[in-house]
């Protein structure tokens, strides 16, 4: 086991694409860290060249404080589970799990006993003797898995190893997995384009765009202090709710104006954004969760300030409603592929959408009397609004932005 | 194997009426379909196993009657056969001799085409070099160029390295014509095989070598069962590289065409040293058959 460290490292690939940019990251012996971006990004990049499979263009990587830029990949001491399993298929599943310890040579007798303890564990025991050919999808994944865990590697390497699982299988198998790294601890870096297996899976979550990483946090902490709007948006479905505006100075009291709307800045919200206080005057981009909304009935604090649209849409999905909003508000332009949401599953909003305008989503009680094409007003808890400079796209928070702040 | 699972699902429902009927349209239809076809390979069929017959036949005339009868009066008077031809060629020092030379050359001929254009072709699918695809062109090109060109060098740069005349010789130079074909199939076979399968491999631990035996390998089995056939009949049948590079080693082709005379030829000898020099290719044939199997990649990376 071993921790692996990205330092200063740059992917190009030969006709000029930029695949990773100036990555750095540390990730701890036995930490489960999860690499999450849109499709392209470059997590699949940053994956091979910790397993060796690509070389680094410059920057440094370590594995257990050992330089391995040139160190080729049979004799880095990691396992990988490919996206598409990379099975033998000429040989059987035991001899799939067997086939890296063959390899090191390792005793006959030690063999069977390993890739038998690894077949149990995985519930793969009645299948040893078949070739892969005659295996269902999740089985030729848990042999994917045997063959990782079987060589006790120093690192785990995984590439959206449940994507070619139906959805209920990648549940089940998304515990799964996370239970056995947690009894192995061996250090694993997962790469997904899916931000729900990020956020059930990670001790951290290393968001990725376009080559350049974007915030490692606890899933918890990306979720509720994201440093971006690319990260605000991309983690979270439905995603958070992005509009422009700005704050404004009432009275005493500091307002994020909205224009249609008005929405009055705490004293905790101030306390815990002391930065805010310099933006006064200024333009922002206000996020709001969509559980952050509800509907005034059933809300905790009836007299919340209130967001006022047209229902476009109402999905009641039994545990919660979540209504789409037509407000008028100005919103943020943002590419929709840079969501974490999946395409298919907005694609219902995309009727909204063609009015020129993001709706507003809110996630709401079951309760609500709220229906589809009338006006409805929605409570806000401002105390859980975001604030993010349209400039740079970075969060406001405790501090002056990073970005431009000369040390 | 996939051929049975699929007229599986194709066959209709069984004890409903309705959908046997069509059903049986349809099965005549696709016999009808397929008729030309299958009268095609039957007279081909027959075209080439009538002289193959004959010269079986021939070859187990009495020694008596061969000059005189013909194969065919065989089918009535079983009498007229025997097994005599054969343990005279056998007992035959010259002829066992130059089919063992035949074996020898057939085999490393072979044999070494493959082992070398399969490293070659690995080379060419998987390995980064400089220059790879304008060799590969270069290699295909050689595809073209004809044995006859190279006879008359060959044979004074063999003069010169003293292997004029040696079955080393001849292995070389059918490996030297093999390899073209044989890198430019297997190449394009082995760019079929997933890359990931390969880094699997390499993560698994393995060395390039290690891949190549382990996993290329098996995996490209049914294209060098093919060319090994391929090869492997043609090495056989050569006549004219046996004529021109060699003398005293002389091949089975060469041995029977030395048998043909001007004026009423050896039949008893030719005849069963022909079939005998059929029988092996064929037999190889049939052993490397059951290579031919389709989707071997099956499971692995979908
Ligand atoms: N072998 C390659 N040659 C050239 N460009 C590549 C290669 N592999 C990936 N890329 C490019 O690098 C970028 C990142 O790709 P990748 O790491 O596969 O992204 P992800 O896994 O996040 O979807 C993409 O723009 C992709 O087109
Ligand atoms: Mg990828």
């Amino acid at each position: 086991m071993a921790n692996v460290t990205f330092d200063g490292i740059w992917k190009v690939y030969g006709d000029d694409t930029v695949a990773v940019r100036d990555l750095s990251l540390d990730i701890g012996d036995g930490e489960f860290v999860v690499l999450v971006g849109p499709s392209g990004c470059g997590k699949t990049t940053a994956l091979r060249m910790v397993a060796g499979l690509e070389e680094i263009t410059s920057g440094e990587l370590r594995i257990g404080d050992r330089t391995v830029n040139e160190v080729p990949a049979k004799d880095r001491d990691i396992a990988m589970v490919f996206q598409s399993y990379a099975l033998y298929p000429h040989l059987t599943v035991f001899e799939n799990i067997a086939f890296g310890l063959r390899l090191q040579k390792v005793e006959k007798a030690e063999v069977e006993k390993r890739v038998t303890d690894a077949a149990r564990v995985l519930g793969l025991e009645p299948y040893l003797r078949r070739k892969p050919r005659a295996l269902s999808g999740g089985q030729r994944q848990r042999v994917a898995m045997g063959r990782a865990i079987v060589r006790r590697p120093r690192v785990f390497l995984m590439d959206e190893p449940l994507s070619n699982l139906d959805a209920k299988l990648r549940v089940q198998t998304r515990a799964e997995i996370s239970r056995l790294q947690s009894d192995l601890g061996v250090t694993t870096i997962y790469v997904t384009h899916d931000q729900v297996e990020a956020m059930t899976m990670g001790d951290r979550v290393a968001v990725m765009r376009k080559g350049v990483l974007q915030q490692v946090a606890a899933p918890q902490v990306l979720y509720d202090e994201p440093a971006n709007l690319f990260v605000a948006g991309f983690i979270g479905s439905p995603s958070m709710n992005l509009f422009r505006g700005t704050i404004a100075q009432d009275g005493d009291a500091l307002v994020a104006d909205l224009g249609e709307a008005r929405l009055p800045l705490s004293a905790a919200t101030l306390e815990r954004r002391p930065a805010l206080r310099a933006h006064a005057g200024r333009e922002v981009v206000v996020g709001i969760r969509p559980e952050d909304l509800e509907d005034p009935a059933h809300a905790r604090d009836p007299d919340a300030p209130r967001l006022r649209g047209r229902v476009v849409l109402r999905e009641a999905l039994g545990s919660e409603i979540v209504a789409h909003l037509a407000t008028g508000l100005r919103d943020v332009d943002i590419d929709p592929e840079e969501r974490g949401v999946d395409p298919q599953e907005a694609g219902i909003a995309e009727g909204a959408a063609v009015s020129g305008e993001t709706p507003l989503v809110a996630r709401i009680s079951p309760r609500s009397g709220i229906s589809e094409g009338e006006d409805a007003e929605l409570a806000v808890d401002v105390s859980a609004l975001h604030f993010f400079d349209p400039g740079n796209g970075l969060g406001i928070s405790d501090a002056e932005p990073v970005i431009g702040a000369s040390a | 194997m996939t051929t049975t699972e699929a007229s599986g699902l194709a066959t209709a429902p069984p004890g409903t009426r309705e959908g046997a009927r069509p059903a049986v349209g349809a099965r005549i239809t696709r016999m009808l379909t397929r008729a030309p076809i299958a009268i095609l390979l039957a007279v081909i069929g027959i075209a080439w196993l009538v002289p193959t017959v004959g010269l079986l036949l021939t070859s187990l005339l009495l020694p008596s009657e061969i000059q005189s009868t013909g194969w065919w009066h065989t089918i009535t008077d079983t009498g007229l056969l025997s097994l005599e031809n054969y343990r005279r060629v056998l007992d035959d020092g010259a002829i066992t001799s130059s089919l063992w030379t035949t074996v020898w050359i057939s085999v490393g001929g072979t044999l070494l085409p493959i082992i070398v254009g399969a490293l070659a072709a690995y080379a060419f699918a998987f390995l980064e070099f400089p220059g790879r695809d304008w060799l590969f062109i270069i290699v295909v090109g050689l595809l073209v160029v004809p044995i006859q060109m190279a006879l008359i060098p060959i044979f004074s740069l063999y003069n010169d390295l003293g292997i004029f005349d040696t079955i080393i010789g001849l292995i070389l130079f059918h490996t030297a014509f093999g390899l073209p074909f044989a890198i430019f199939l297997l190449r394009n076979f082995f760019v079929g095989i997933p890359r990931e399968l390969l880094e699997a491999a390499r993560i698994d631990g393995a060395s390039e070598l290690r891949i190549f035996v382990r996993v290329i390998l098996p995996l490209g089995l049914p294209a060098i069962a093919s060319l090994a056939i391929f090869q492997f009949l043609w090495t056989w049948n050569d006549l004219l590289i046996a004529l021109t590079l060699g003398r005293d080693t002389q091949p089975i082709t060469v041995a029977i065409f030395s048998q043909l005379r001007q004026f009423g030829s050896n039949i008893e000898i030719i005849a069963p040293a022909a079939f005998i020099s059929l029988v092996i290719p064929l037999a190889v044939f049939f052993a490397f058959q059951r290579y031919f199997v389709q989707g071997l990649l099956a499971g692995s990376v979908k």
